[in-house]
């Protein structure tokens, strides 16, 4: 990596003070799992690192009047054993699924959430859209997008919490650009497809940061199911996250996130539309998943993602409602 | 006088047991320094830039704005303008610096520019290759039971005769089968540090080779090769691809002459894994006939692959694999690929050609429906060398620890539970394993300190500890006794760790050296004790008269009759030269995988794997075991994992990162059951080389035992989730 500029802010306003307000020029370093492979292949080059992680604000879970508030540096680890958690099984099953002890312990929650997409045309230096899609439409594409990648952008966001946050209804706390603004942003609404290189995958502007993560308590039923090529650290190739409102056996409401499938995680209208007024047995699930994927637009090598797309999405329905998926 | 041969099975002290690996606590507790750990005072790093393309012309090279850089000590371009570079990660540059960030920044200034030329990198599109030229005839070889046949029309003749004749009585199957390209993916990347004393180098390399290299250094250094020492105490991964100085190892050097100071270059990962070696494909087309009993009549294949810009496939001498039916024809064609060439990868050729010639074998039980233990069984007849009955008993070993007979069912007719369904899959392999040229100095102290060296190394092996059981056994001492010494290219000539040659190449070396050690210090001793030399015998840390515990000295009371002067021999073995009933060549080999298959994501999980190996005489089980438990894992890396993947564009290796390159943790192996077969007869044989044959079977394995979950073949390893639901998905 080349040389650059570390800070160690100690508070918020410490740190938006240190971050620039162009892409590229400042870099925040929480773990680092994901930010140092960047910089040490020169993907990102920043002149100077904000290591967010010594700001003591932004450590821990605690407990809020109406949900529950988790600090953006927290060590996903943290998160798992956190009792306070116990009821949001689709966020533990999430972070289980990246059985790396080390990526656990390392990785924070607002890293998770943030971290780069791995597309390799991106990570091997062609650029984040890879020639305006170019390289991965006409090379191989296999882990890349089945959903919203008509457009430049064809890779997947890589996270595998947000689909069960989003499911969950979270928000995230953003402060900056100016030092006393701050601002709620429900997570479904804080990624995006980028149209250029210029611009990332979330809403934030270069000189905003997340610094907590609020889950509310609404009382669902969830699951997370990755559909995973084996039991290492790897991304999943296709993932769903479900959270139910289950009332006399019936589904009163439903959000279903798919994730690996799309430059963002997706919430699926047409599965929570299959299953909203039914009662979730195999065939519900199987309906909605089918539902999940009916307008996948797979690119030349990935077909057979919406095949995994639709096994995870009945997978995590039926893991949701406390049935045996069938598989794996 | 001492006796050379090995003690009979079952009466030797410390040959066969179990002790711990001598620098088992070294490594664990990271005391032992590898090649990447040595960072002399003053030293300066360097790295390399790769070409971006797969294949250009360079028009533009300049290193110097990477001078500017502070920190940056030098920088040379290795290629010049015009020259033409045929895969992407070629070393093209190279700059040296104090610090990381220096030269990461120094290489990020290297003018470089380039014509693009035509890209090739697919080698599994055969008809796609011969349409861009990019095809060669590798060999072709035809065998017939009838040998008045010899026109290639009446062959074709007979060969469309014999395959209506099974058609008819028994199974003929076209199969279409292959294997893709993987690297060795060493741990610890190729490289090496080097510094200059005056006119003398001193490279610490990275490399299974430590005899053999200084002179590679040498050469193009345009010094004497004894003005070069090789030192490499430890090595993390070679598998064939470390035997050479290599090309930049030798700029390593240069560099260092040119700045006065000690100089560090290790490749990068992706560089890595783009150079210093890969693993050649293999794809088949075969038409295989049997009669109804399963037993192959006749073989009439195809082949093709890739080993990069040297473009030769797997050789044809290996198809198909371990067996050769009575009528066979093979053709091999070669795809020149713009990807570097191949190196030597763990059992060159074997374990692919094993993987797309026994799953047809296995699919002839498919269409059958017969047992594929039996269709295994009753083509034994026809093996290649002459083990049969070693293959018969250890298939009946296999398949009692695999409960095979009870958990056996027809291909595709198992029971489901849910989407998930069970299989289980053989297959059989061979190799040779004779040992290296090999010397050694034995030297014994007169206060009864015992070291050995030679200029080997441990790629793995546990090759110190073999040499210390092995004159440990000799000398009547325990293990701890003695001291070893390997990795200097300035100690006794031992040869490269290849070809599962070097157990057997240390063992021969130093139990010569340590027996003829011993007479000298039995001459010694035999006056005192009013015996004879040949009457006496060294046991359990004594010198004394055979049998008689009170006629006798302890070691170091013997030693001290040597006065100041301690005894040095040479232990002395020269492959296809000494005569030995120490070692020996060839063994065989059974592996049986039991899997299970979630039909719905295509994800295949590792139940069980089973593998039964002989080796002649085996020195110590542990590290038996752990070679074998080393090879499955590999193996089940190759069946379910790891891959190249090529950008087709650009020939870009899309996946040369630890991140993207796919391979099992130790929660994808399942459980896995090592029996190492030794009965009389294998002892009898001396040792024979180990490290090759246990990671030849396992894709063809799992490959079948897939098929035998599924009742469809997934046809190219790995089996990823999408090759194998694309096979569900075209045989529905």
């Amino acid at each position: 990596m080349k040389n650059f500029e570390y800070a160690v802010p100690r508070t918020e306003a410490e740190a938006l003070g240190l971050l620039s307000r162009e892409w590229g020029e400042t870099e925040i370093l929480a773990g680092g799992t994901d930010l140092v492979g960047l910089m040490k292949k020169m993907i990102v080059t920043p002149d100077r690192v904000v290591n967010i992680k010594e700001i003591p604000t932004l450590r821990g879970v605690s407990e809020t009047a109406d949900g529950i508030l988790i600090g953006a540096v927290t060590p996903l680890d943290e998160v798992l054993d956190s009792p306070l958690l116990d009821d949001f099984p689709a966020v533990k099953q999430a972070i289980r699924g990246i059985s790396s002890i080390q990526l656990q312990a390392q990785g924070t929650i607002g890293g998770e959430l943030c971290q780069r997409p791995q597309c390799w045309y991106y990570r091997n230096g062609g650029g984040l859209l890879a020639d305006r899609g170019k390289l991965v439409a006409s090379g191989d594409n296999r882990y890349h997008a089945i959903f919203n990648n008509s457009g430049p952008a064809k890779f997947v966001h890589p996270s595998r919490l947000a689909p069960a946050l989003i499911a969950l209804g979270a928000a995230v706390r953003v402060i900056g650009p100016k030092q006393d603004q701050e601002s709620l942003v429900p997570l479904a609404e804080f990624y995006r497809v980028p149209r250029d290189d210029n611009q990332r995958e979330t809403v934030l502007a270069p000189s905003q940061l997340v610094t907590h993560v609020y889950v509310p308590w609404l009382n669902l039923h969830s699951a997370t199911y990755e559909v995973r090529h084996g039991e290492g650290p790897d991304y999943p190739l296709a993932a769903a996250a479900a959270a139910l409102e289950i009332s006399g056996g019936v589904v009163r409401e439903a959000r279903i996130v798919l994730g690996h499938v799309a430059p963002t995680p997706l919430v699926s209208g047409d599965a929570r539309n299959a299953l909203v007024g039914r009662s979730v047995d195999a065939n519900t699930a199987e309906s909605a998943g089918a539902a999940a994927v009916a307008h996948a637009t797979p690119l030349s090598h990935n077909g057979y993602k919406a095949q995994l797309a639709k096994t995870a999405v009945k997978r995590a329905i039926l893991l949701a409602a406390g049935l045996e998926t069938g598989g794996f | 006088m001492a006796d050379m041969n090995w003690p009979k099975q079952g009466t030797a002290a410390v040959l066969g047991a179990t002790p711990d690996r001598i620098d088992g606590i070294a490594k664990a507790t990271g005391a032992a320094k590898y090649t990447y750990d040595i960072t002399p005072d003053k030293m300066l790093l360097a790295r390399a830039l790769g070409c971006p393309h797969g294949h250009c012309q360079i028009t533009a090279i300049d290193v110097s704005p990477a001078l500017q850089v502070p920190g940056v000590v030098a920088a040379r371009a290795l290629k010049n303008v015009g020259a033409q570079v045929n895969w992407e990660g070629d070393l093209v540059a190279v700059v040296v610096g104090e610090t990381e960030g220096a030269v990461a920044e120094g290489l990020k200034e290297i003018k470089f520019a380039f014509n693009p030329l035509d890209v090739w990198v697919d080698d599994s599109d055969l008809a796609g290759a011969e349409k861009a030229g990019r095809t060669q005839g590798a060999g072709d070889n035809t065998k017939l039971d009838n040998k008045d046949i010899k026109k290639p029309e009446e062959q074709d003749a007979e060969f469309k005769r014999l395959l209506d004749e099974c058609k008819k009585d028994g199974a003929v199957v076209e199969g279409e089968y292959g294997i893709h390209v993987i690297t060795h993916m060493c741990l610890e990347p190729h490289g090496s540090t080097c510094e200059w004393e005056g006119d003398k180098l001193t490279a610490h390399l990275s490399t299974q080779n430590v005899s053999g290299t200084a002179g590679q250094f040498a050469t193009p250094l345009q010094i004497a090769a004894t003005d070069v020492t090789v030192h490499c105490d430890y090595v993390g991964g070679g598998f064939g691809s470390k035997f050479g100085a290599d090309s930049w190892g030798v700029v390593c050097a240069q560099l260092a002459k040119e700045t006065g100071r000690p100089v560090k270059l290790m490749l990068d990962r992706d560089l890595e894994l783009k150079n210093a070696g890969t693993r050649p494909s293999g794809f088949i087309q075969v038409k295989i006939g049997a009669n109804k009993e399963g037993v192959v009549q006749v073989w009439d294949s195809k082949h093709w692959g890739t080993s990069g810009i040297q473009g030769g496939p797997v050789t044809q001498g290996v198809i198909p694999y371990v067996f050769d039916p009575p009528n066979r024809r093979r053709k091999s064609i070669g795809i020149n690929t713009n990807a570097a060439g191949a190196r030597a990868w763990r059992a060159p050729n074997h374990p692919q050609a094993c993987a797309i010639t026994q799953v047809a074998y296995d699919d002839i039980a498919r269409a059958l429906g017969i047992d594929s233990y039996d269709v295994f069984l009753r083509n034994l007849p026809t093996v290649t060398n002459n083990k049969a009955e070693v293959y018969k008993a250890e298939m009946e070993i296999a398949a009692k620890l695999m409960d095979w007979r009870k958990k056996w069912h027809p291909h595709g007719k198992g029971p489901a539970k849910g989407s998930v369904v069970t299989g289980l899959g053989m297959a059989i392999h061979t190799w040779g394993g004779a040992p290296h040229s090999s010397t050694c100095t034995v030297k014994i102290h007169p206060d009864g300190a015992v070291e050995t060296f030679l200029g080997s190394q441990d790629l793995g092996t546990g090759t110190r500890t073999v040499i210390a059981m092995v004159v440990a056994e000799t000398l009547g001492l325990p293990v701890d006794a003695i001291s070893v010494n390997i990795g200097s290219s300035k100690y006794p000539t031992s040869g490269s760790s290849g070809g599962s040659t070097t157990v057997g190449g240390v063992s021969e070396s130093n139990r010569r050296g340590a027996t003829d050690a011993l007479n000298l210090l039995l001459a010694k001793v035999a006056p005192k004790l009013d015996a004879q030399p040949e009457d006496l015998e060294a046991v359990k840390g004594r010198i004394q008269v055979k049998g008689n515990t009170a006629k006798g000295l302890s070691w170091k009371e013997a030693c001290g009759l040597l006065g100041m002067t301690p005894i040095e021999v040479q232990g002395n073995f020269q492959r296809g030269v000494t005569q030995t009933n120490l070692s020996s060549n060839g063994v065989a080999g059974v592996q049986m995988a039991e899997v299970a298959v979630d039909r719905e994501t295509g994800v295949v999980k590792m139940l069980k794997f089973v593998a039964v190996q002989d080796m002649g005489l085996i020195i110590n089980r542990k590290l038996a075991a752990s070679q074998i438990y080393g090879a499955v894992i590999m193996g089940i890396a190759a069946a379910l994992y790891e891959e190249r993947i090529m950008d087709p564009t650009t020939g870009k290796f899309l996946n040369a990162e630890l991140a993207d390159y796919k391979l099992p943790r130790l929660g994808d192996t399942g459980q896995i059951v090592v029996e190492l077969y030794e009965p009389e007869s294998e002892y009898n044989r001396g040792v024979v080389g180990l490290g090759e044959p246990p990671v030849i079977a396992p894709p063809a394995a799992i490959a079948n035992a897939v098929c035998n979950a599924l009742g469809v073949r997934v046809g190219t390893l790995p089996m990823t989730p999408k090759r194998v639901l694309d096979a569900i998905a075209k045989a529905k």
